[in-house]
């Protein structure tokens, strides 16, 4: 059974034609593999459908506008991975 | 279909907020200077203009579906085929369903039929937001009167 992670590298491998080996846990979404807001949105939508959830992305943005939080904490993958278990598990709660 | 404000739905056929589906109808003008370009002693309904209109049916239903309290804007088209010409006065069928309500975007998938015929289909994706302001959500409330938006849908957050 593959990780959210990898779920979501694979998402972002073939959504974005970028290599797949190139994508690590470490990287940043924006700032590392250059992904811009648009293409965002398709990453949002295969990753909705994938995990059943609705990444609250306007949230995530007022918060990083408001300097309550770090893009890191929600672009990191390995952030973006936890975030997402995190709307799994609440769903499923 | 009113070309020169880029308003190209006539009315709202059906409404189906629980089946996530909208149809409307446009008739394409007779005359345009549109088609004096497009093309000359061959008129030709712009494949970006039926694009357009597929947009704009899904974008009432994502109006309708965020009870009139927010605004798409065009962000994507996707697989935009346009499989058939349309001429001056062709009555458009146009149909659109909502995939996909995201935070901040919604995903539709659209198409347009002249009597039964398929004509051109697309995966259309909006960015949502809040109305930018008043003006433009009174236009939009003067626009949904005209092409007849379901009063059971709340015209006013």
């Amino acid at each position: 059974m593959s990780t959210t992670f990898d779920t979501i590298a694979d998402i972002i491998a073939e959504t974005c034609d970028i290599p797949r080996d190139s994508i690590k846990p470490e990287s940043h979404a924006i700032n590392d593999l250059g992904i811009d807001s648009l293409d965002f949105l398709d990453i949002a939508f295969a990753i909705d459908k994938a995990f059943g959830i609705k990444l609250p992305l306007e949230q995530w943005t007022q918060e990083v506008n408001d300097g309550k939080a770090t893009t890191d904490q929600y672009f990191v993958l390995q952030n973006l991975s936890a975030r997402i278990d995190e709307l799994v598990a609440a769903k499923g709660a | 279909m009113r070309l020169e404000y880029f308003q190209l739905i006539d009315r709202i056929v059906e409404l189906d907020l629980p089946g996530r589906k909208i149809s409307s109808e446009a008739t394409v003008p007779a005359e345009s200077t549109i088609f004096e370009g497009h093309f000359p002693g061959y008129p030709l309904m712009p494949g970006v203009l039926l694009i357009e209109t597929m947009a704009q049916t899904a974008g009432w239903l994502v109006v309708a579906a965020n009870r009139f309290e927010r605004m798409p804007f065009l962000a994507a088209v996707k697989n935009a085929k346009l499989r058939n010409f349309v001429k001056p006065s062709q009555l458009l069928s146009v149909g659109a369903t909502l995939e996909h309500e995201g935070s901040g975007y919604a995903v539709t998938k659209a198409s347009i039929s002249i009597n039964g015929e398929g004509v051109c289909d697309a995966a259309i994706t909006f960015r949502v937001f809040d109305f930018p302001n008043d003006e433009m959500k009174a236009m939009m409330h003067a626009w949904a009167e005209r092409i007849g938006f379901p009063n059971e849908v709340p015209a006013d957050g």
